[in-house]
């Protein structure tokens, strides 16, 4: 299919998934909290844009009650959840440092390449917007676990979970026209206890090991068979 | 249908009364009447499964697979609540856990069990995802319940572990979903599994294979198959023991639970493409990995109850491979095997509880001489642990029986890798259990107050399912074995 047989909002989506895609870009190089959670707020006002927008092309009704919610969730409650913890914790200074930034982007881009790589015999036979979108939304699942990966900080990690949430939900939009409402609830309430979770284990982690460093969660190991 | 209602219902009302109830030994009871409640509308619900072979309707979809799970997870369910509540008291009265987190404990136990009859009885995919992911955010909090540097360490570790792992179980389910949308809407309401199972012959197969690796890994990290079994042995061993005893025995068999259902979508898509068992080839991989690599670190613990959540990954492993195997053979050898598993497993972890307070350690080399000390809890140490090693008369014996007669049938060159590892497994067990049940008493080790009566009926089961089964049980998992191997018992 060409792109100027598209409609303008079909040719919305893919615009606004690319954008997504860049928000994991710019969610990797945040070195203080605060901004990596004003860049997941930016992520998932950009989700919701794209579910409005699927819900247009595909006229599915029930896409406007995902794409509110996903609204309320993504870009209002969890980033203003996270964004009282770090108050609260005193983190709104603090920087983390990542040892090489440059290598970092550079294998979020492989992870983008490796991708399109995966999905290339799965959309044979779809047109070329649906094949973009299912490695788009892979490519911020595994950018997301990347962050998780690298980064030490408890907050960096939950944002970076909370991505891949994200990159998940793009997926079941966008390559599928939602998922029925009952999972998309149920997901929903999912995600939102694991957020309130998380901030009650930021407290306890806190108070154990007087830091947000899971680094230092190191107790618990295989133990040599030394003798006793 | 109705009692399927009430089932689901009793927990969540449960569970509602507990996190309001103020008086905790109350609220130990109320959590045993709940759950032996749910232990009879599990019982009519199976005499209606028996009856008609399928339960379903309004979503849900309840056949001999899951009706045997669903019984074995209300039982253990009932008989762990009672373990509980003479354990949870001392650890009440000795200061360990105060009054508020009595009250989350009890209420979390019930959303526990809410969370994993609704994976085991309902029909769509979708919400079986959800209802994993849901008994991960209902036990995490019990995990770090002694607020110990050690079990915040690991209930955190459980917790993204375990998120991650599901997140990518949840692309799964999206590219499912997607495969799903080229049949139409109309084939395929929603995500409903028994729909999907008629139409698995039209889903595309490049995509449900990478959707397979992608559940696999996600539930598999659940179910706690090397390599992402990292989070297991340390929520086990930091969390009360009768967290433990339902970790080991009835999430693990959630989660592999859910890896089959998937796995019989995928056997159906690819039944025609170039590579049919593709499936199974990597659920024998991962199992036969899990099981040898366990198998070998049960050698170098050094505490009780990471020793047994070891034994736990092992036998996770075996049952894995049985289900890669298939066939129908191995396929009924590995639900035996699961159920049996399951019984022992929660028997030893709460006889674990019991050994653990009476030396006041969880220490390997703390524990000595249980049996001049404690013969009800030695001797049941040594029972569960020769149920798990795979001793007959137990039903992981048979289990594992059934297996090897199929390995040596299939791939008899993978006979020999087996049972190797069955040899490591069981001389890492039993090094480990000698000196602690054979060896001298230190000085001064007292007795504790302990219930033995539901370990004995644990085990007494187990060697039940081993020599002789009851109808019942053996007609769903019949009914089972045809539903996954396509094929009736010789």
């Amino acid at each position: 299919m060409l792109p100027s047989t598209l409609t303008f909002m079909q040719q919305l989506v893919p615009v606004l998934a690319a954008l997504v895609l860049f928000l994991s870009f710019v969610l990797l190089a945040q070195a203080r909290p605060l901004s990596a959670v004003h860049a997941f707020a930016w992520q998932g006002a950009l989700l919701a844009a794209v579910t409005v927008a699927v819900a247009a092309v595909s006229g599915h009704g029930h896409l406007y009650v995902s794409a509110f919610i996903t609204f309320a969730l993504k870009a209002v409650l969890i980033p203003w959840m996270l964004h009282r913890l770090i108050r609260r914790l005193a983190l709104d200074r603090s920087v983390e440092g990542v040892a090489s930034p440059a290598l970092l982007n550079m294998a979020a881009v492989a992870l983008v390449i490796f991708s399109y790589w995966l999905v290339l015999p799965i959309v044979q036979h779809e047109s070329g917007i649906t094949r973009n979108i299912v490695a788009i939304s892979l490519a911020v699942v595994l950018i997301g676990l990347l962050m998780m990966v690298f980064r030490q900080q408890a907050v960096s990690q939950v944002i970076g979970f909370m991505s891949m949430e994200n990159g998940l939900f793009l997926a079941a939009v966008s390559a599928t026209g939602g998922m029925p409402l009952v999972v998309e609830l149920g997901i929903a309430f999912d995600v939102l206890v694991a957020m309130v979770l998380f901030g009650v284990f930021f407290l306890e982690i806190q108070a154990s090991i007087d830091s947000l460093d899971v680094d230092r969660l190191n107790r618990l190991h295989e133990r040599e068979d030394e003798s006793p | 249908m109705n009692a399927l209602f009430v089932m689901l219902l009793i927990p969540v009302v449960a569970a509602g009364v507990l996190a309001l109830l103020r008086p905790w030994h109350l609220a130990a009871g109320v959590n045993v009447g709940a759950s032996a409640l749910g232990l009879a509308c599990t019982a009519w619900l199976g005499w209606q499964v028996a009856a008609h072979g399928v339960v379903s309707g309004a979503g849900f979809h309840v056949d001999g697979f899951s009706m045997a799970l669903v019984a074995l997870t209300a039982f253990v369910g009932l008989t762990t609540a009672v373990f509980s509540r003479t354990y949870m008291r001392q650890l009440y009265d000795s200061g360990t856990v105060a009054a508020t987190r009595m009250r989350l404990y009890h209420a979390m136990y019930q959303l526990f069990m809410f969370t994993m009859l609704l994976a085991l009885t309902t029909d769509n995919l979708g919400v079986l995802w959800v209802a994993v992911e849901g008994a991960t955010l209902a036990t995490v909090l019990l995990v770090s319940l002694y607020r110990t540097s050690e079990s915040i360490e690991a209930a955190w570790k459980y917790f993204v572990l375990c998120s991650v792992g599901i997140a990518l179980a949840l692309f799964g389910t999206v590219l499912t979903y997607f495969a799903a949308g080229h049949l139409g809407a109309a084939a395929v309401p929603g995500l409903s599994m028994s729909a999907l199972h008629e139409h698995a012959a039209g889903l595309q197969p490049s995509v449900m294979s990478l959707a397979f690796v992608f559940l696999l890994v996600g539930y598999g990290t659940k179910a706690g198959l090397v390599p992402m079994h990292q989070w297991l042995p340390d929520a086990h061993s930091e969390g009360p023991a009768p967290m433990s005893a339902m970790l080991s025995g009835l999430l693990l068999n959630v989660a592999l639970y859910a890896i089959v259902r998937v796995k019989l979508l995928v056997d159906g898509s690819l039944a025609s493409s170039s590579n049919p068992y593709l499936a199974g080839q990597l659920l024998m991989g991962f199992g036969l990995v899990s099981f040898l690599v366990a198998a070998f670190f049960l050698h170098r613990q050094r505490d009780i109850k990471r020793l047994f959540s070891y034994s736990s990954v092992e036998h996770m492993g075996i049952v894995t491979f049985a289900f890669g195997l298939g066939g129908p053979i191995a396929t009924f050898g590995a639900l035996l095997h699961m159920l049996s598993h399951s019984l022992a497993k929660s028997a030893i972890f709460v006889t674990v509880g019991y050994a653990a307070r009476i030396a006041g350690s969880q220490g390997l080399e703390h524990i000595r001489g249980l049996i001049r000390t404690q013969p009800a809890v030695g001797w049941s140490l040594v029972a569960g642990v020769a149920a798990i090693a795979g001793l007959p008369p137990f039903g992981i014996f048979a289990g594992e029986f059934l297996l090897l007669v199929a390995t040596v049938d299939t791939r008899p060159w993978l006979a020999v890798v087996l049972l190797a590892g069955l040899v490591v497994a069981f001389a890492g067990l039993f090094r480990h259990l000698q000196p602690v049940v054979f060896g001298a008493a230190p000085e001064g080790q007292r007795p504790v107050r302990a219930a033995m009566a539901p370990v004995l009926l644990h085990l007494g089961l187990a060697a039940w399912f081993g020599l002789a089964m009851p109808g019942v049980l053996a007609g769903w998992l019949h009914g089972a074995t045809f539903l996954i191997s396509g094929d009736t018992l010789p």
